[in-house]
């Protein structure tokens, strides 16, 4: 299939693909913001890791993206968000969801039809996509995602790693601007985590979508990402490049995993050693320490 | 202690799950079973406190084999923490939850008052006391589900994937209190995928495949062991990866740990 996909909606439309300007929001019947004065940019074409301590604000903040909040959620959204040109507090979750897609964390919670492609096919159906269209689509997220062959299969005797692909070809099958993954692979072992992470970079960047990933576990994710946000306590605690993230002192005191090759980075720092660079990957950090080993 | 004598076990709708398993847990022990999904680790601790007896072969505790007691009984023994806290817990608030299986061992209100409240601070859950568990967050749901476990004291605890969905500071507090129960004697046994846990914590290492056991010995000598690692679909600790890129230099293969790695490299520098 065309790879350009998305290259034709891009065009002539503004950098930035979300944008968040004090952004504050308060659950009905809550006695304090879950998220307060956001103001956060994410360009079009970025993959960005959305992370924190757990209740810090990151699901929250990825509801105000797809209008679950304030349009299913009701309570108090004050300041700006804007996603893909549409006001969020303007348009529908139904207008929303043609340009941000969201995948569970837990794809039980998502897949329910009786085949695989039944549910790959089941947001089109709600699109109202004409059927040719819609095999199209449905074969070609299949193939994306790489389960080509488990199309006539029930979602729910499939092992976890491949309903987490499923749950992934049912958004991808909507061809939306904006993909937001919350902990994609918490169920995963390492060596199907990065298969699955393999193919959400992929689809960055190849067709170009956009990605954020809600994630704790960095060590895998990292070498992925171009931008990292990391909240704390409703806020934007640091937004920017992954090495200057990972790096700064305040990471460490909010408790962020920091991958171990920037760890060993940071000690080894501590101890007078210094390298060329903020490492994010063991293979950059052997790397460095290879530099420097051998010119003692 | 736990004895799992050449277990087989086959589920009803016909998937042999375990081929053939053989495994001595001595009391007091910390072990953490890796490997990859669907390989047969939740269907071995299972075992452990009788909720599966084997289809063939035998598993013992404590000199009891399961087939021969209930699993009520033996679960005041052995403490079994499940993967998903959504298939354990059940009660309208966090403090019966967290009491329900004290009401059933028998324990006194006095007593059981006691312990729901020491298991709540434990956990860091003693603000959600009366509040539904299926309001908290999957974090939160685990760390309940771990407090009404802990909080009847049991010999063994079994927790399966601990770590999902936990950040990097309930990580640490988790492995703090997974090394102090162990301090106390008490036998921890671990499902896990994640390696980076497994690495800090440095426990002995059970890794399957297939329904098999595939290798048994010290996280640093399975963790680092490449084709071992890849056969059981983890990936070796970040620091591993780290050395292994360095090992045409003459650098230790076999190091897990991060202040471990500072050590060694620190020395050859200043060599």
């Amino acid at each position: 299939m065309d790879e350009n996909v998305f290259a034709n909606d891009m065009a002539g439309e503004a950098l930035a693909v979300i944008e968040t300007r004090n952004l504050t929001y308060m659950y009905p019947g809550a006695t304090k913001p879950a998220i307060e004065d956001v103001s956060i940019t994410i360009e079009r074409g970025e993959f960005a890791i959305l992370t924190g301590p757990s209740g810090c604000g990151k699901t929250t903040l990825c509801r105000c993206f797809n209008g679950l909040i304030p349009h299913f959620y009701g309570g108090k959204l004050e300041g700006d968000v804007v996603v893909a040109d549409l006001k969020v507090v303007e348009h529908s979750i139904y207008e929303l969801a043609r340009h941000v897609g969201l995948v569970f964390q837990n794809p039980e919670n998502q897949l329910f039809a009786l085949s695989v492609e039944k549910d790959v096919a089941f947001g089109l159906e709600n699109l109202a996509v004409p059927r040719d269209e819609m095999r199209k689509r449905v074969d070609w997220a299949l193939q994306m995602t790489g389960i080509e062959e488990l199309s006539e299969r029930s979602p729910h005797e499939l092992s976890g790693g491949q309903q987490q692909r499923v749950a992934i070809a049912c958004v991808l099958a909507m061809k939306p601007d904006v993909m937001i993954l919350d902990e994609p692979t918490s169920f995963l072992d390492p060596a199907g985590a990065q298969k699955i992470f393999e193919v959400i970079n992929e689809l960055n960047k190849k067709l170009g979508v956009t990605i954020i990933l809600v994630e704790h576990r960095l060590d895998l994710a990292s070498k992925y990402a171009n931008h990292v946000i990391v909240m704390d306590e409703g806020k934007v605690a640091l937004d920017g490049e992954p090495r200057r993230v990972f790096n700064s002192e305040r990471a460490r005191l909010i408790g962020v995993g920091v991958p171990k090759a920037t760890r060993l980075y940071q000690i080894l720092r501590e101890s007078g050693v210094r390298l060329g660079k903020v490492p994010v990957t063991s293979e950059e950090t052997s790397l460095l320490l290879r530099e420097v080993l051998k010119r003692d | 202690m736990i004895e799992v004598k050449d277990v087989y076990f086959t589920y009803l709708y016909g998937v042999e799950a375990l081929k053939g398993v053989s495994l001595t847990i001595p009391d007091g022990e910390f072990i953490a079973i890796m490997g990859q999904n669907g390989a047969g680790k939740t269907t071995l601790v299972k075992h452990f406190n009788g909720l599966l007896k084997p289809t063939k072969g035998e598993v013992v505790v404590d000199e009891v084999n399961t087939r021969e007691v209930s699993v009520a009984k033996l679960a005041r023994k052995v403490g079994f923490v499940f993967q998903n806290p959504d298939h354990q817990l059940f009660c309208e608030t966090v403090e019966d939850e967290v009491a329900f299986a004290l009401r059933n061992f028998g324990f006194e209100e006095d007593a059981i008052k006691k312990r729901v409240t020491w298991a709540l601070n434990l956990l860091d859950v003693e603000p959600y006391r009366q509040a539904s568990p299926f309001m908290l967050s999957g974090g939160e749901r685990k760390r309940v589900a771990l407090a009404s476990v802990l909080a009847w004291d049991p010999k063994v605890v079994i927790l399966d994937e601990p770590t999902i969905g936990q950040d990097h500071q309930q990580k640490e507090k988790l492995r703090h209190f997974i090394l102090q129960l162990n301090a106390q004697k008490k036998t921890v046994i671990i499902v896990t995928h994640d390696v980076e846990f497994v690495a800090e914590c440095n426990p002995r290492v059970v890794l399957m495949t297939g329904g098999k056991i595939v290798a048994d010995g010290g996280a640093e000598e399975i963790l680092t062991n490449p084709k071992l690692v890849v056969q059981a679909s983890i990936v070796p600790p970040q620091i591993t990866q780290i050395f292994l890129g360095l090992s045409d230099l003459g650098l230790p293969t076999n190091v897990i740990d991060v202040h471990e790695a500072r050590k060694i490299l620190l020395s050859l520098m200043r060599g």
